[in-house]
């Protein structure tokens, strides 16, 4: 990621250590992870230890260390979708893709993260790709889902 | 738009907003909140607007608003028409020329898109007369229909900011700390402390400097009234907060909000810019000398942020760990100062106390729990969505009058209230009337308002490894109880549920609860047995089953189960040869199906294609699966004719 942007996000907090959180928010919505160079640019400009953003970065969930595939995949496993069978869904992508919770695959076509709830209840279990959500997904329809993909 | 700089001015500008306002003009109020955006809510609105166009119409003869979440979720999108309040469900882009036809134009309603009373068969024209909507209160949420989020002449044309007019124009500190404590609010995001107290003890603590907070880090899974307030009606919330800021004596407030709900950080930020330039945030609000400013902060994903401590540890930009409070957070909070923090359900309740007195709120729930509160209801329920109800009603009321019941006649088991801390309530204490202590008492809790209902097909056991498979994810692992208590509870759990558990483990489970409850640091730990403790308490029989029988009565746990073809009731139709995925179904034309119990993932596709007429395909738990029939008997011959 270009060094000059992520000064910009930095200064429109006004180099404010407190808003720590906040520009890596805005990293990882941009780039999609944190590559060490940015953390590095971070640490120094904001004047917080290299350790204390490894914390925070390895702490909340939204922040990813590695990179993730083009199509990012999310898996409801809120209690409404639990209840109707979410543990399945996730089971046939798991199969379909070969990759676990928090991995990408080798070529980077898919990552897959569950997440605790995305708020479409009534359409559960929901499966959620790149911000489109599919819902009341069965294993066979989970599977055409993702042949969907490129 | 210029800034408002006194209440008259307010009033005025009030006023001409209403008058520009012909309550005649036909509305299409349609949902644009997460849930019917999921649905294709967006479609829908893109295809109103082209129609509209496309037939002529200009915006004072009918006019489209895209509004937050009225609740009905199960039915999106939702769209209601005004001045009639037509309710129309589960629309889609095909519907659309003819609403604007027949409802715009000729004021005549399409029959096919009313509600249907599942029962009677009856139709309902009005919003007001579907049995899900009749049966509420909806003091809070009923305004989100009502609204475009995206504008604040909206919410002020229904009155918006004239009960922050109201606190600064003509009354105290004191007297707004007065009215909150006399209502009785109590904190609606779990842990119900009465909010007054709490806004009391920041205003008396002697540091210059206040902070008051939202919390609208909605974590609990299956939760989301606070998204659709915020989403839906975010002056709302904004206007509690400046009430409250000026109640303590704060000029700096704070909405934390999860990073997972986009759209709600997006609306509540253009309210924030709004309500800036009418002067409702900033210096010298309403000409009163009052200086207020609020900032939003998104949350990275961390269930223990919704703690209190936790929240403010993140807010100051550190790894959201909880602290002991051996000072509350009212007088030694953020950055060390005295801070109020609420949840996004308690503020928006703030302007209606102010507006309506205390005497009014109070006339809704029990003795110890007043007002309304919102739940979502959700999981086996057939009305999934968000209700609001007074305090005080039951279960029972909640679950069959306003959810419909269960679906696909399968029986009520347990419903789970209170979050992933919660517990989960049975069947005999469904006359259990709602309310802070009453659910306490019954081994759950309130919580945020989280009601997720479960049927004979859910296994309890499984919930509770559920719940605690959360936890321990959750756990930010400052804690030793907390962090390693619920890591042994999940491996127990875990082992139970895939047919190795063993006698004396519900009593180790137990022991652990009972010192994680003790020992750990925040609410988290404390009240993280909870699925535990109450699933073990109403269903002891179905975790003895799993441990002695190696059953799951509940036929759910994969490992526990077997997928059998009765030989009796298999026509051959070849459906579940064809949909299993790993081929594991044998069988062809007229020849019984077998499953090959070796190569079978137990993923339930035979059992959920199999036509109900045959119900061929069974689940089996606990006893061994039958030898497959000999291969001579599976060719079917005219078997009629037979007998």
């Amino acid at each position: 990621m270009d060094i000059n942007r992520i000064d910009k996000i930095i200064d429109k907090y006004q180099g404010d250590a407190s808003a720590l959180i906040q520009v890596l928010l805005e990293i990882q919505s941009e780039n999609h992870w944190l590559p060490k160079e940015a953390l590095e640019r971070v640490s120094e400009k904001l004047e917080v230890p290299l350790s204390r953003i490894q914390h925070i970065a390895t702490f909340y969930k939204a922040f990813s260390l590695v990179p993730k595939g083009r199509h990012e995949v999310h898996i409801c496993m809120g209690t409404a979708c639990h209840v109707r069978g979410a543990t399945r869904v996730l089971d046939t992508v798991e199969d379909l893709t070969g990759i676990k919770p928090g991995e990408s695959d080798l070529d980077l076509k898919f990552s897959l993260e569950t997440v605790n709830c995305l708020g479409c209840c009534a359409l559960g279990p929901v499966m959620e790709i790149d911000g489109k959500t599919h819902g009341k997904m069965s294993p066979p329809e989970t599977a055409d889902v993702l042949k969907s993909y490129e | 738009m210029a800034r408002l700089n006194s209440p008259e001015e307010l009033e005025k500008f009030r006023q001409e907003v209403v008058s520009k306002r012909d309550p005649n003009t036909p509305c299409i109020s349609i949902c644009a909140g997460a849930g019917c955006i999921a649905s294709g809510a967006s479609e829908v609105i893109a295809a109103f607007k082209a129609e509209i166009e496309k037939q002529g119409l200009k915006t004072d003869v009918a006019d489209t608003k895209e509004t937050g979440c009225p609740g009905f979720c199960e039915r999106g999108p939702i769209v209601v028409i005004y001045p009639e309040e037509i309710c129309y469900l589960q629309v889609t882009p095909e519907d659309v020329p003819e609403i604007i036809s027949q409802t715009i134009k000729e004021k005549k309603v399409v029959d096919r898109l009313l509600y249907v009373d599942p029962t009677t068969g009856e139709k309902a024209t009005h919003e007001s007369d579907i049995p899900f909507y009749k049966n509420q209160e909806r003091n809070i949420i009923g305004n989100n229909i009502h609204i475009d989020p995206k504008s604040i002449d909206d919410y002020l044309a229904l009155g918006g900011y004239s009960a922050l007019v109201k606190v600064l124009s003509g009354m105290t500190s004191e007297e707004v700390v007065e009215e909150v404590k006399k209502s009785n609010l109590r904190g609606r995001g779990g842990g119900g402390f009465p909010a007054g107290r709490k806004w009391e003890g920041s205003r008396n603590a002697p540091d210059e400097t206040k902070y008051v907070i939202v919390n609208a880090d909605e974590g609990d899974p299956g939760a989301f009234m606070d998204r659709a307030l915020l989403e839906g009606n975010p002056h709302s919330i904004l206007e509690g907060l400046i009430i409250g800021g000026y109640a303590i004596g704060s000029h700096e407030g704070y909405i934390y909000v999860r990073q997972e709900y986009p759209l709600a950080v997006e609306n509540v930020n253009i309210a924030i810019k709004q309500a800036e330039a009418y002067g409702f945030i900033g210096e010298n609000i309403l000409g009163s000398g009052f200086d207020f400013t609020i900032t939003v902060h998104q949350g990275a994903g961390a269930f223990v942020c919704g703690e209190s401590t936790a929240l403010m540890t993140a807010l100051e930009g550190r790894a959201g760990e909880p602290r002991p409070k051996y000072i509350r957070s009212n007088i030694k909070g953020l950055w060390e100062r005295p801070s109020v923090l609420n949840n996004v359900e308690t503020w928006a309740n703030v302007p209606l106390i102010i507006n309506k007195g205390a005497d009014w709120f109070t006339q809704f729930g029990t003795d110890g729990s007043k007002g309304t509160k919102i739940f979502s209801l959700v999981g086996k329920i057939t009305n999934t969505g968000l209700v609001e109800v007074p305090m005080g009603i039951t279960l029972k009321d909640i679950i069959y009058q306003i959810g419909g019941g269960i679906p696909g006649g399968k029986r009520f088991k347990a419903v789970q209230t209170g979050g992933p801390s919660g517990g989960c309530i049975p069947e005999e204490l469904l006359d259990l009337e709602v309310g802070f202590d009453e659910l306490s008492k019954a081994g759950s809790m309130m919580g945020s308002g989280g009601m997720i209902v479960m049927d004979e097909d859910t296994c309890m056991v499984d919930v509770a490894r559920y719940f605690i498979n959360f936890l321990t994810d959750e756990s930010c692992g400052k804690c030793v109880p907390c962090r390693e208590g619920l890591r042994q509870m999940l491996k127990i759990l875990t082992n139970i549920t895939e047919g190795k558990g063993k006698a004396g483990d519900i009593e180790l489970l137990e022991e652990l609860s009972e010192v994680a409850g003790d020992a750990s640091l925040c609410a988290l730990g404390t009240s993280a047995p909870n699925p535990f403790l109450s699933t073990v308490r109403y269903f002891r029989d179905e975790y003895e089953a799993h441990i002695k029988e190696k059953r799951c009565p509940a036929l759910s746990c994969k490992e526990l189960i077997s997928y059998h073809i009765d030989p009796d009731k298999c026509t051959a139709c070849m459906i579940c040869l064809r949909k299993c995925p790993v081929e594991a179904v044998d069988g062809g034309k007229k020849k019984i199906h077998i499953i090959d119990q070796e190569k079978c993932t137990k993923c339930a596709t035979c059992f959920e294609v199999c036509p109900s007429r045959f119900s061929a395909v069974q689940k089996i738990s606990g006893e061994p699966v039958p030898a497959p029939i000999p291969e001579d008997a599976r060719t079917i011959v005219k078997k009629s004719k037979e007998k």
